[in-house]
């Protein structure tokens, strides 16, 4: 028996960009296959060239692009020969794409059910009435469970996830056999992207449709695809099933990439690949992760390694996989040393109260708002509460971590905290010698840079607030960037020749340069690819440890989190829900909001979990805040009318743990007894 | 990048020239500028004078080549001091926000919405009729229009994290300001003030010729359009030398100033 022809089958796709130094080659020969109705999940970092792939499908590459080789054979027709007039007809109906914006692919003029009817009208030419209706259906098909409203609405009106939800529903009006997805959570909170995977899960039983899901993060991948491809600077390293790759990854840049990744157990990854990405004008000669491998041998770099079969249907492109096969992994002495130095810096002692070195009490922000007058006579906005009622305290070197999702006013609490913001009510006691003593590292690497200054005058600059002078500068400009691991010529760069993990180790230099003793690191590795992430954070706790400070790690990365803090606090809504040492937090009894928080997660292991929960609706307006307590509205262990009446009073697990809820400490243990972390 | 924009060679050729006009006037010009020739009143072009003379027999060529300087000077004066009052005015604005920044717009928005030639006439009959007032009252009235630009540019860059990071490390907000904001709207304010250059000889030139900029017997091509004005009919030559001067140095300064915006990316 023949098996069917693939849906899609690329064969051997070169593709490069003309530039002014020559061509580009940003795919090399690549080839994979997607059955009907399969999920075909395309990692890679950035630079690696998996968004080029998703534009090459659909012949959408800009005008300096040229698919040098290879064939894209779809249903039977070669894309990268048929006509114009032809590939109209197959992009949106036989393949459609969804990016990682969805406001950048909704018009903001038109009402969502409107933009939808339109792809039918001009597509399949449906009479407008029917074509309303079947937009609602489409709506209803990615589970908006209101979707007679929702058609209604303007984009603006709606939240991310929704408007991502709305694009899925436009890309599928025209029933397209193929469904290419760039990202579409990245951007979106944890909570909601649990739902639109879930989602996407969904529609490949309900549609049909194959779905090539692009995306960076392999914990999302993980979840979704069948088989999973491992892009690596142009080319396809390795193709496997789902399970097979997670549980024995044969490239070497797989296992590195695998074990970057932090783990929501707090010991496993966070190890990272050593190196960085090269260039897409330098690339090294053979094999193109070789300088990067913990398994090259010299003849790594004789010749670019040829995508072979290892098992059935299993393709790595390496030369020594059986040597890699036959090694456990995180067994090489390269993981080994990297992985414990990781895990050894991390400071997991939990001081008492009394070395309190930050300490918020009650501490409110509001933003804007109408004056006092026009609130008494009931006209204008109120104000937004970013932070309400908010008590912590951060112990001198120790890493306090904050999680919550988007809006939920950790950000306000970090800036707070460095003075940026004053507080509307209550107070921040702050008990170092100098106001100055506490810093910040941001999360954009891009901004946290002048771009019109170079690495050195940059770094020099707090040294001159602190009063040393020229020769002395000169020496420590050079300790610092010695201490975030940069070759001291970086001083005379510009921000614009460095790569993001690079500016963000600038960045972090220059905090350091005011010998603080206190750093906000306000999601410090959200916008880094993930072998950067790793040794960015393995930087920060080596750092830690060697010049002492405390630091209060802003994040919504729940396994970051778990490897590096001591002690975490859980902000929903501009409150505190839930204090505590990081592995008290992490176990039962949790809050309902940490419970959901935590199992919205995506792990690098397929399957083998639980029954996850899901939150329900959107987080209300900080603006509108609900009464009592402020997650009543999604949580899904609700009691009753007390929830939405009185404010939840803290609740004390353990003398360091605390949760404010109305359900005693003794049921939320039970409800989550069968977690697993 | 190595590939100059037609708009930014030509207009850069063409100031290249009018900038080495100004200072090498005195080597170049046939004649004294107010040196009187008066058989050879109102000549057209020939040998003798290369561009022929105006109704008192000076060389139009000596005199265009001359006017030159004063067109310049004021340009780039009246700019320098726009900029001089606009950048900290807006930049400040820009950067403290809130009620102050209301403040300062609205005022800026006032003496944008008046007329800006009318606003150095006023200037003007207040303080009387020189070279120098043309260029305070033509620099005053160039202020809020770089106020505006330096304001917006700096509002874009207030919450920077670059710009967080040196409130947090305890930076004056002058330094602030200063050394960290400024260098990032550089860019578009030069690309303002180039453009801003040729509206300002403009604005002279169009003083001069109403009597209230330089006086005569200087050479300056507003006054030498004034003056040829009346003898149009008996020949275009004094007339048509200034002129075209004028349209030329104000077309390159537009000229380069687009090439500029395209090259440097500023809107």
């Amino acid at each position: 028996m023949t098996p069917p022809p693939p849906l899609l089958d690329i064969r051997a796709l070169t593709v490069h960009f003309d530039t002014k130094d020559g061509p580009l080659r940003v795919l090399r020969d690549v080839s994979l296959q997607l059955a009907v109705g399969e999920t075909f999940g395309l990692a890679g970092e950035s630079g690696s060239g998996k968004t080029t792939l998703g534009y090459t499908i659909l012949q959408a590459l800009g005008p300096t692009a040229r698919i040098e080789s290879g064939a894209i054979l779809f249903e039977g027709r070669d894309l990268v020969a048929v006509g114009e007039e032809e590939l109209r007809r197959i992009r949106g109906r036989r393949i459609a794409m969804v990016y990682q914006d969805p406001r950048s692919a909704l018009n903001p003029t038109m009402r969502v059910g409107a933009q939808i009817a339109e792809v039918l009208e001009i597509h399949e030419r449906t009479p407008a009435a029917a074509a309303m209706r079947r937009a609602q259906e489409l709506l209803e098909l990615v589970n908006i469970a209101d979707p007679t409203s929702v058609a209604r609405r303007y984009p603006h009106e709606l939240s991310g996830g929704m408007q991502q939800r709305a694009v899925i529903a436009m890309a599928l009006a025209g029933g397209p056999s193929l469904l290419i997805l760039d990202e579409p959570t990245t951007g979106l909170d944890v909570t909601t992207q649990a739902r639109i995977l879930d989602l996407v899960g969904d529609l490949k039983r309900r549609v049909g449709a194959a779905i090539l899901y692009i995306s960076h993060d392999l914990a999302v991948i993980a979840q979704v695809a069948d088989r999973v491809g491992v892009l690596y600077a142009g080319e396809l390293v390795e193709v496997a099933p789902t399970a097979d790759l997670f549980a024995r990854p044969v490239h070497p840049y797989t296992r590195g990439l695998l074990d970057a990744l932090p783990h929501l157990d707090g010991v496993h990854g966070l190890a990272p690949i050593r190196g960085r990405i090269p260039r897409l004008t330098a690339l090294p000669p053979g094999c193109v992760f070789a300088p990067r491998c913990d398994f090259a041998a010299p003849e790594c770099t004789a010749a670019t390694p040829a995508l072979e079969e290892v098992a059935p249907g299993r393709r790595a492109r390496c030369i020594r996989w059986p040597t890699v096969i036959a090694t456990p992994r995180g067994s090489t002495a390269e993981v080994i040393e990297r992985g414990t130095i990781a895990r050894e810096t991390v400071a997991r002692e939990t001081l008492g109260p009394d070395a309190a070195l930050l300490s918020f009490e009650h501490v409110t922000k509001h933003f804007g708002g109408a004056g006092a007058m026009a609130r008494r006579l009931g006209v204008g906005a109120p104000p937004v509460r970013a932070v309400d009622d908010v008590s912590f305290d951060v112990a001198a070197d120790e890493i306090f971590a904050l999680v919550g999702e988007s809006g939920c006013g950790k950000t306000t609490l970090g800036r707070l905290a460095v003075r940026l913001l004053r507080p509307t009510a209550g107070h921040i006691v702050f008990s170092a010698p100098r106001p100055t003593d506490a810093q910040i590292v941001f999360q954009h690497p891009d901004s946290s840079l002048n771009p019109m200054k170079r690495i050195g005058p940059s770094l020099a600059r707090p040294l001159v607030l602190r009063g040393l002078r020229r020769p002395e500068r000169g020496r420590r400009v050079r300790e610092l960037l010695e201490a975030v691991r940069l070759d001291p010529d970086y001083r005379g760069r510009r921000p614009a020749e460095l790569s993001g993990g690079e500016k963000q180790r600038v960045a972090i230099a220059r905090a350091l340069a005011m010998a603080p003793r206190f750093v906000v690191l306000d999601e410090p590795v959200s916008a880094l690819d993930v072998s950067t992430q790793a040794s960015i954070i393995r930087l920060l706790a080596d750092l830690r440890r060697t010049r002492g400070a405390s630091y209060l790690l802003i994040s919504h990365d729940l396994s970051l989190v778990r490897h590096v803090a001591a002690r975490v606090g859980v902000m929903y809504l501009g409150r505190l829900v839930e204090i505590g040492a990081v592995d008290e937090v992490f176990r039962a009894p949790s809050h309902p909001y940490t419970h959901a928080l935590l199992s919205a997660v995506p792990r690098p292991d397929p399957g083998g979990r639980g029954q996850p929960i899901r939150l329900e609706g959107t987080v209300p307006s900080a603006q509108h805040p609900p009464p009592g307590c402020r997650f009543h509205t999604r949580c899904p262990q609700k009691i009753g009318r007390i929830c939405e009446e009185i404010e939840p009073p803290w609740e004390r697990a353990s003398a360091t743990h605390r949760i404010a809820c109305h359900i005693p400490i003794a049921e939320l243990s039970r409800g989550a007894e069968e977690r697993r972390t | 990048m190595t590939s100059l924009s037609p708009a930014l060679g030509v207009g850069g050729a063409i100031l290249a020239l009018v900038l080495a006009i100004t200072v090498a006037a005195p080597w170049i010009a046939p004649y004294p500028t107010t040196e009187q020739h008066m058989l050879d009143r109102l000549q057209p072009p020939g040998a003798r004078f290369l561009l022929g003379t105006d109704q008192y027999g000076r060389d139009l060529l000596s005199r265009t080549l001359f006017g030159a300087r004063p067109a310049l000077g004021l340009g780039l004066g009246a700019v320098a001091l726009g900029l001089a009052l606009g950048v900290p005015l807006g930049l400040t604005a820009g950067y403290v926000g809130g009620r102050f920044d209301d403040l300062i717009m609205r005022v800026v928005d006032a003496m944008l919405a008046f007329p800006s030639l009318l606003l150095a006439l006023l200037i003007i009959t207040a303080l009387g009729a020189s070279t120098g007032h043309a260029l305070l009252a033509i620099g005053v009235a160039n202020g809020p229009g770089v106020a505006r630009i330096v304001r917006s540019a700096t509002l874009a860059l207030r919450e920077a994290e670059f710009v967080l990071a040196a409130r947090v490390r305890g930076e004056r907000h002058l330094y602030v300001m200063f050394g960290e904001i400024f260098p990032n709207v550089m860019a578009p304010v030069i690309v303002e003030a180039t453009l801003r250059v040729g509206f300002a000889i403009l604005a002279g030139a169009s003083l001069s010729f109403l009597g209230l900029g330089v006086q005569p017997p200087a050479a300056d091509w507003g006054l030498m359009i004034r003056e040829a004005r009346q003898y149009v009919f008996l020949s275009p030559w004094p007339l048509l030398a200034p002129g075209t001067a004028l349209a030329l140095t104000i077309v390159a300064f537009n000229l380069f100033g687009d090439g500029l915006r395209d090259r440097l990316g500023a809107t």
